[in-house]
């Protein structure tokens, strides 16, 4: 068996001050916007999900990830697989955000002709690391970067984002077997634990619980956090990174729809985009005032 | 013994086709996956041991309408396409007759080995149904536009396969399928199309039927864009007095080899139309047939050796080159061949749709860009953007 290691740390610490933490909830906030505008241009699409996880897309890209959006073919970048491919308008959004291309693409989503294509594509959009839409495969992606990294002794580590419903998919647990014999240390899955999936409850369609106890089972480390926490994400990450004899599993429980009172936790929006008009500003309106808690900018 | 070609013109009223959908302000459409949806339901009314197997896509494959009727025979597998189909084998092998249900590019595009072994092999009495196949499944873009399902479903031993063209026929292939025992793969599209076949209208399986008769080429087409071919076949003759047979070959497998080999005989020239790669699928299993028969030119008109993309359907069917006025320019083709006259290289319709795809790219394009809001980068007020605009 090969010497499997990680290369030279080269990461700073990820302690989160509060004025970074702050920045990083106004840039999600900005982000949900971003979501909301795309899926009602482009008429079609996912929204719930997006909502959920946009704080922690937020993090990872403007905190947590080591990478340089102006090459995003940089060697020593870390690679961010996303599993459930469907849930890429957060992707996109942040991305554009970051500077890896220009905010006016985000105009084109699901478009003819355009580099943001319904699910993601690797070839049509520098960055996106792989192919995504139907599920259960990112997983098995992710380790097999994870595992040539640590051949390599790369520096570089993986995060994989997957839903909590493309469990399901037995190639999941394929992959976390692999994961689970060769302790790719390097490789941290994060679980969209929103609950939902397009027919209804996880619970409901096809339960997964108890799910921390099924990847210990696989040899996995698992840590909970709440997924619309920023702070509560970071600090999981930290503890991933601590970790050298396994993978981690970071269940993230996030509300769907987040930020947007008629969306949260209801699966039939786990597959449409708001109507334009009064739902659509109805859910902008949410969105910049925090559910009523602060005052809108736009205000 | 000298054939003596047909002289018939025009439709096939033996076929019973409806006048009123050829005239476009008439024409009702309707998605071909309703078909199924009803089809499930009167094949689950007959026979109570129809059961069915949906991968977390109830809706949108519309085996709703079967669950609301029938809730103790609906089973929900959540996204476990892999395991649906050999459970539904297990299932048949005590008698059930199993359904299953998913987008065509998870079944049988992900568990095609399952149900090769497990289905095929095993030949057990299991239906598989992929919905949303072909590029008319639009915005989802080319991970959900199932357009290889033909043809590695046609090379199966053992499987029947199954392209029906409206609504209509896609109830009747349901309902076939259900009655019939064994392996049978049943193809849908997402988006809404033209009805034009009526209850009356034959439909027997691995029986091609002529819905337009014609001696100078033959058109055989597979799914909704059938009826792309029919508008085709209308022009030709009234435009360029082409009389086109056209050919409804819903059953992929097993095929209909007596109708084309007649068709090869009588008219000499084929051009096949399918919303699917055009190797390997209809267009492959018409080239063999005229390689092993008759052999006369053929053009074979699907998805060109790409994958689909993102984009309205409309747009995607112009854009790869599978609407009547492509079809008219194959035609046209095909007859040079036939003369024996010589004809560029690349295909006029393969050439004309990339340049089609390629100009509708470039303004579609254009045009999203030039609404870019301030906060996007560019010069219109945010309050423009559709979310932000009463309606």
């Amino acid at each position: 068996m090969p010497n499997l290691t990680l290369g030279p740390n080269v990461r700073k610490p990820l302690h989160l001050h509060d004025k970074t933490l702050a920045e990083l909830e106004k840039k999600a906030m900005h982000i949900r916007e971003d979501i909301i505008d795309m899926l009602v241009e482009a008429g079609s699409g996912h929204t719930a999900g997006p909502l959920g996880m946009t704080d922690i897309f937020t993090a990872l890209y403007f905190h947590i990830m080591v990478h340089k959006p102006k090459h995003p073919d940089w060697k020593d970048r870390d690679r961010l697989i996303l599993s459930n491919g469907h849930i890429c308008p957060v992707r996109y959004a942040t991305m554009a955000r970051a500077g890896y291309f220009p905010l006016s693409w985000l105009m084109t989503l699901r478009k003819l002709g355009s580099h943001l294509q319904g699910h993601p594509e690797r070839e049509k959009l520098p960055g996106v690391e792989t192919t995504s839409g139907p599920l259960g495969s990112g997983s098995s992606q992710a380790v097999g970067l994870a595992y040539a990294g640590l051949m390599d002794h790369a520096p570089w580590r993986v995060y994989c984002v997957m839903s909590d419903g493309e469990l399901q998919a037995g190639q999941t647990w394929e992959a976390m077997l692999f994961a689970g014999r060769n302790k790719l240390y390097n490789c941290t899955f994060i679980i969209d634990r929103n609950n939902i999936q397009i027919d209804g409850t996880t619970e409901d369609i096809m339960p997964l619980e108890p799910l921390a106890e099924k990847f210990e089972a696989f040899n996995l480390h698992v840590e909970r956090c709440a997924g619309n926490d920023i702070r509560d994400f970071v600090t999981a990450i930290e503890r991933a990174h601590g970790i050298s004899e396994k993978s981690t599993v970071i269940l993230a429980d996030t509300i769907p729809g987040y930020g947007v009172d008629f969306m949260e936790y209801n699966f039939e929006w786990h597959g449409k985009p708001p109507k334009a008009g009064e739902e659509s500003m109805k859910a902008l309106e949410q969105l910049r005032t925090l559910g009523g808690k602060i005052t809108s900018e736009h205000q | 013994m000298t054939l003596k070609p047909s002289t018939k013109k025009g439709l096939n009223p033996a076929m019973h086709l409806l006048p009123q959908a050829f005239d476009s302000t008439h024409t009702k459409y309707v998605p071909t996956r309703d078909g199924y949806g009803e089809g499930l339901v009167q094949a689950g009314t007959i026979d109570k041991n129809v059961v069915v197997l949906c991968a977390d896509l109830s809706e949108s494959t519309r085996s709703l309408p079967f669950k609301q009727t029938f809730p103790d025979r609906f089973i929900q597998m959540g996204v476990s396409e892999q395991s649906m189909a050999s459970i539904a084998a297990g299932m048949a092998l005590t008698g059930k007759v199993p359904f299953i249900s998913s987008y065509a590019t998870f079944s049988p595009g992900r568990n095609w080995e399952q149900i090769r072994t497990t289905i095929a092999l095993n030949n057990t009495n299991v239906k598989i149904a992929g919905a949303h196949a072909g590029i008319s499944v639009g915005p989802d873009g080319a991970t959900h536009q199932m357009i290889e399902d033909i043809a590695i479903m046609r090379v199966m031993p053992n499987m029947r396969v199954l392209v029906p063209c409206d609504k209509e026929e896609t109830r009747k292939a349901t309902l076939t399928a259900a009655k019939l025992v064994g392996p049978y793969y049943l193809r849908f599209a997402r988006e809404k199309s033209p009805v034009f076949t009526t209850e009356k209208t034959p439909f027997t399986l691995g029986h091609a039927e002529t819905y337009r008769f014609g001696n100078d080429l033959t058109i055989v087409a597979a799914g909704p864009v059938l009826y792309e071919a029919l508008l085709a076949a209308e022009t030709l003759s009234h435009k360029y007095r082409i009389e086109a047979r056209v050919i409804n070959c819903h059953t992929i497998k097993p095929f209909d080899v007596q109708t084309i080999v007649l068709a090869a005989k009588e008219t000499g020239a084929f051009v096949t139309i399918e919303e699917a790669q055009a190797v390997g699928g209809l267009g492959g299993a018409v080239a063999e047939t005229l390689t092993l028969t008759i052999p006369v030119p053929l053009e074979r008109m699907g998805i060109q050796d790409r994958f689909g993309e993102s984009g309205e359907p409309r747009e995607l069917m112009e854009g790869f080159g599978l609407t009547a006025s492509f079809i008219i320019q194959a035609a046209r083709r095909v007859l040079k061949r036939k003369k024996g006259e010589r004809v560029p290289a690349l295909p006029e319709y393969i050439a004309a749709a990339r340049k089609k795809l390629e100009c509708m790219q470039k303004n579609v394009m254009k045009k999203a860009l030039n609404q870019t809001p301030k906060k996007w980068g560019g010069k219109k007020p945010d309050s423009t953007l559709k979310s932000r605009t009463s309606v």
